[in-house]
């Protein structure tokens, strides 16, 4: 290998030790998960911006731009409404306009954030290969975009409710912790799908029906109280179902006499923290364990 | 037939007068092996793709590609070297590996702190501003969010995209190839890097800009760095590099100074 003409202490060094004797890293190693941790927070500002931007982004052909994001929710909630509600007239629920609304609203966070999530990897190889930064970054964002989202339909939820003649009372203020439980929950399952999705795989084929096959078990369209006809152990399962406790924690917050599954709070509020713990947690730990192979192939 | 020329005295001696050499990236007999897709090339029926799940055998436009055959070298701080070969010689997946983008089948690639990868294929976010993507580039490169807003009106003069009018508030997708690759060069170099690998990325830009890019990465080296540059232009090699590595099918034909491995690689490129 090329020598100096001075007295050089690496002479007759191997490449390797040489590397261990100056501290040089083995390119591409994976941080431990406290240093990646570490890392991610320094990111904060980008994670932010990004988000940010990509909200932007998503309007930016469309003439009445930034209004859709208002305008959107606003839609679909008639387009169901038109269906669950006129035509198949469910008398059962008082308030149906309000209850459908809140549980479309809830849930389209968790599906637009899943859906985007999936992508968040693949869509964005350009950014990783050209740059080095902590790849959680993109999946967050990605929640963060879908958690500004979900603000600017709250605003068109509560209008529904009060429209609707829903008082304000202070249950009002749940509905924060939920939301924020529900964000955490979200970041985890984004986390998780991100780095399914990342090896190119079929998974976005497959997204949208597993997200519309959840949506039906979750109570969203049609009255919660129609899973106590089925079998035990599966009206158990829809009990725990993390998507039907955010939405009924939400509808608990917002509306006088909406119907419940779950009976007992306390259970509502345990199991939606319970799996924004596991979620969140298991999808950052499963994330960081892919790190290395991001942008790669 | 590897040839090892001695590193000239008097090249690495005016940097390195007073203290030793210190190393930056330690590349030790690296072998990478990488799959490549051949795109659609038969049997890309449904049939045949249930056929394949039924037998279990890999998609037909799957290739393994030996692309680096057991390189070595070592690059110290404060040099720039260049990485010329043919087409397919391995100069850019060597650089991908270094930025610890590709994984290395054998050997060990050794890095000092983060490098970072500047290649043409670089993308931003196209529907958003320049400006905005200078913002969103710096924060990704780990800058804060005051060092952004001090520097963001430097990298936009710097990559000259408001010569022609206000282009630095248009979307990037309304920009020419040449302009997106000048923005994103400038926000690359904004950043003092460890380890800075040039893909192809000057070779874009229109003569002033080139020259402003070569200003650039001198600077970056006297700013303690190291850079790397792949180019199949030997001029700018030539301008900005003093050592160069030949790289021939994976394997190091010659690592010495650049005069001379130019040289050398001419004479076998107008032999063939």
């Amino acid at each position: 290998m090329a020598t100096t003409a001075l007295v050089d202490p690496d002479t007759g060094l191997t490449q390797a030790q040489l590397a261990a004797r100056h501290g040089l890293r083995v390119a591409g190693e994976r941080p431990t998960l406290v240093e990646y941790s570490r890392q991610l927070w320094a990111y904060r500002h980008f994670i932010a911006a990004y988000a940010n931007a990509k909200l932007v982004a998503s309007y930016s052909n469309a003439k009445l731009g930034q209004l859709w994001q208002v305008l959107t929710p606003l839609t679909n909630a008639a387009v169901y409404y038109l269906i669950f509600g006129v035509v198949l007239d469910q008398q059962a629920i008082p308030n149906f306009i309000a209850y459908l609304t809140t549980g479309l609203f809830i849930f389209n966070f968790t599906q637009s954030a899943v859906l985007a999530g999936t992508q968040s990897i693949s869509s964005n190889l350009g950014l990783i290969r050209a740059l080095h930064f902590p790849r959680a970054s993109l999946p967050l964002s990605t929640t963060l975009t879908q958690f500004q989202q979900l603000l600017a339909s709250m605003v068109v939820l509560i209008g529904i409710v009060l429209v609707t003649g829903e008082p304000i009372t202070l249950k009002w203020l749940l509905l924060v912790p939920a939301l924020i439980l529900q964000a955490l929950f979200n970041a985890g399952v984004v986390l998780l799908v991100a780095r399914l999705g990342s090896k190119a795989s079929d998974l976005k084929q497959v997204m949208p029906f597993v997200l519309r096959t959840w949506m039906y078990g979750s109570g969203v369209l049609y009255s919660v109280t129609l899973f106590d006809r089925l079998p035990g152990w599966a009206t158990t399962l829809v009990q725990y179902n993390p998507m039907l406790v955010y939405i009924e924690l939400a509808r608990y917050a917002l509306l006088e006499d909406a119907p419940l599954l779950n009976e007992s709070l306390t259970q509502l509020w345990l199991v939606g923290g319970g799996w924004a713990l596991v979620a969140g947690i298991g999808g950052f730990i499963y994330f960081w364990r892919g790190e290395q192979e991001y942008g790669r192939g | 037939m590897v040839e090892h020329i001695e590193a000239s005295p008097e090249a690495s001696a005016t940097m390195t007068s007073t203290q030793e050499r210190i190393p930056t990236v330690v590349v030790d007999d690296a072998h990478i092996i990488y799959r490549v897709h051949q795109g659609a090339s038969g049997g890309t029926t449904p049939v045949a793709a249930l056929r394949r799940l039924v037998k279990r055998t890999h998609a037909p436009n799957v290739r393994e590609v030996h692309a680096v055959k057991g390189v070595s070298f070592t690059a110290y701080r404060g040099e720039a070297i260049g990485l010329i070969g043919s087409n397919g010689s391995g100069k850019s997946t060597i650089l991908r590996a270094i930025a610890g983008l590709l994984p290395v089948n054998k050997g060990a690639i050794h890095t000092q702190g983060q490098p970072s990868l500047l290649g043409v294929n670089a993308a931003l976010l196209n529907d958003l501003s320049g400006e905005r993507n200078v913002t969103l580039g710096c924060l990704a490169m780990g800058m804060h969010p005051d060092e952004v807003a001090q520097q963001a009106a430097g990298i936009i003069e710097f990559s000259g995209i408001n010569e022609r009018g206000d282009f630095a508030s248009l979307p990037m997708r309304t920009y020419s190839s040449g302009m997106a690759a000048r923005l994103r060069f400038s926000i690359a170099a904004a950043k003092k890097h460890d380890v800075l690998l040039i893909d192809e990325a000057l070779a874009t830009g229109d003569k002033g800009f080139r020259k402003r890019s070569e200003q650039r990465v001198r600077e970056l080296r006297e700013g303690a760095g190291t850079v790397f540059l792949v180019s199949h232009q030997l001029s700018s090699v030539r301008d900005t590099c003093e050592r160069t590595i030949w790289l021939e099918s994976g394997v190091l034909r010659m690592d010495g100074p650049t005069d001379e491995v130019i040289r050398a690689y001419e004479a076998y490129a107008n032999s063939k």
